[in-house]
């Protein structure tokens, strides 16, 4: 896969885990899994997505050109 | 023995920040940016120790007391996505140009990407009026704590003059590398004691299911979302965290790394942080309804404190006291120094005061600056009625709406300063417009749908922005060559 489409393939992974921030579906589920009530258990797991999105992003997508000196992109 | 201890802390505090002034080397850029040579670990824990202000801790846990775990969707989860997101996008390119041009300040990249003076003065004015509010709460938060740990031995005002007065030593004295050092240090104390106090409570409440088992009997509504929130105020909450684009201390603080790389691991694990520093916050607010049910929501901000207060003993109290004292002074001291900065650099040597005063004296006007807009701030803390939550609702609305600006100079060759003054002055009417609006009316959104005022605002300020520029010349060819100088640079 290129580089440009790596990026655009994380920009709407991005996109995406936005859309599943809003977990309608959990909105009245007052049952605890884990000793946590399931709607903090998501959004718990939701951080850790995001923790992996922003780690393929810097490692795959990073954009070039910022240090002094670099070819600008 | 919980005032000795949090006096020991303090003392240590000041000793971090003083003791980094060995380091100083004299020098302006020195002093506001630490020479911008910090490495990846500091640049990780002060920014997130600046990010996360009192609001993480008392407000969050307060406001999960009042409407149970969905305050954690609303802000941290979103936050997690959005703030490292920012990161990504405009943080590193704004350290690029920082560091290329040698800027210190918000103020010094909008006056010059779009050629305006008067732009820049404008842009001041804004940033402070909305930093006030800021610093108002880590001062309205250690006050808070200062007086329940102390069962009321010692006012609420006094507590928020000790903070001030060691926040302003170490910062005038230490400058940028003793706020990044105190912040790292005092991140760690609130990460760590934060899951401590989660820990003690539970063990204390016989565990985390016979705990949430007995919420869950009691107020079963705290555990789900439906009746605590809309589902349209989740959403345009997600608008909130963009204010971290716009901070203008989380600026100066990304001046600070020493390479771009730098911002890799801050941007990795940012969201872990915030989960592991909110999930102990919104349990213990939701936990809290066991021992303290029927607290007026103007006193739940303090339930944190009454929580450890409770269960904790005199030693361990005061440390998890602690704790709660660092989240306030971390993101005190890099407002105050971001005032300073901003004053020093964007009024006083840049209106050429510099050139008639000598260096002392053009310190001393920025730290008397500083001092004034403290007594101003402490006078407010001991009039406000509003919950910290909601204080930091609509500081963090503010500086949302001003995003556009971030983005249309940094990706829009064809941004004006016609625009950016739309922008401005389209954020600052309808900022206060929904303000006054709002009076105290807890969780208030435009026609009680769940849209929050900052979907609004930020939209318009989009608007403004586009039709601004559109409208009016675009900045001279040299000015984009500047800031746009490779072939393939953002259009």
């Amino acid at each position: 896969m290129s580089r440009r489409a790596t990026r655009l393939l994380l920009y709407a992974s991005l996109a995406a885990l936005a859309v599943l921030h809003h977990d309608l579906w959990l909105w009245s589920d007052g049952r605890v899994i884990l000793g946590l009530p399931v709607g903090l258990l998501y959004h718990v797991g939701f951080c850790l997505a995001a923790a992996v999105l922003m780690l393929l992003l810097v490692r795959f997508a990073w954009p070039e050109g910022l240090e002094a000196g670099e070819d600008p992109r | 023995m919980i005032l000795g201890v949090l006096a020991a802390y303090l003392v240590v505090v000041l000793v971090i920040g003083l003791w980094s002034h060995k380091l100083f080397r004299g020098t302006g850029e020195d002093f506001f940016v630490a020479s911008r040579g910090l490495g990846p670990f500091v640049l990780l824990m002060s920014l997130f120790g600046t990010h996360m202000t009192a609001f993480t801790l008392l407000g969050a846990s307060g406001e999960a007391y009042v409407r149970g775990i969905g305050v954690f969707a609303l802000m941290a989860s979103s936050s997690a996505l959005v703030v490292p997101a920012v990161f990504y996008f405009v943080g590193i390119r704004l350290w690029s140009l920082g560091r290329r041009h040698g800027y210190l300040t918000q103020v010094q990249f909008f006056r010059e990407r779009w050629e305006s003076d008067t732009l820049g003065l404008v842009l001041f004015v804004v940033l402070v009026g909305l930093l006030v509010p800021y610093v108002l709460i880590g001062m309205l938060a250690g006050g808070i704590t200062v007086f329940q740990v102390t069962n009321g031995a010692v006012p609420e005002w006094a507590g928020n003059l000790v903070i001030c007065a060691v926040v302003l030593i170490y910062v005038l004295y230490g400058g940028m590398r003793g706020t990044a050092w105190v912040n790292t240090f005092q991140t760690l104390v609130f990460m760590v004691f934060g899951a401590a106090t989660l820990v003690v409570v539970v063990h204390r409440l016989g565990g985390l299911d016979a705990a949430m088992a007995r919420v869950a009997a009691a107020r079963p509504d705290l555990l789900v979302r439906e009746g605590n929130m809309q589902p349209l105020e989740l959403l345009t909450y997600l608008c909130i965290p963009l204010s971290a684009g716009m901070f203008p201390h989380l600026f100066i603080h990304w001046l600070t790394a020493e390479r771009a790389a730098h911002f890799r691991a801050t941007i990795a694990l940012y969201p872990l942080c915030i989960a592991f520093v909110w999930v102990p916050s919104v349990l213990l607010g939701v936990l809290s309804v066991l021992d303290f049910p029927g607290l007026p929501p103007a006193a739940a901000s303090a339930v944190l404190v009454r929580m450890i207060s409770l269960h904790a003993p005199a030693f361990l109290a005061g440390l998890l006291a602690a704790g709660i004292f660092s989240t306030c002074m971390n993101s005190l001291d890099s407002q105050i120094l971001a005032l300073g900065t901003m004053f020093t650099h964007d009024i006083v040597g840049h209106y050429g005061l510099r050139r008639r005063l000598s260096e002392r004296q053009a310190l001393l006007i920025g730290r008397s600056f500083v001092f004034g807009l403290l007594l101003v701030t402490f006078v407010l803390s001991l009039v406000t009625t509003r919950s910290i939550f909601r204080l930091g609702i609509w500081t963090f609305t503010g500086f949302a709406a001003l995003f556009p600006l971030a983005v249309a100079a940094l990706y829009w060759r064809r941004s004006t300063k016609v625009g950016a003054f739309a922008s401005v002055m389209t954020v600052a009417g309808l900022w206060t417009w929904f303000f006054v609006m709002s009076g105290d009316r807890p969780g208030y959104t435009l026609g009680e749908t769940g849209i929050m005022p900052v979907a609004v605002i930020l939209l318009a300020s989009t608007v403004a922005m586009v039709a601004g520029s559109l409208l009016s010349q675009p900045p001279s060819p040299a000015t984009l060559a500047r800031f746009f100088p490779g072939p393939r640079s953002p259009r």
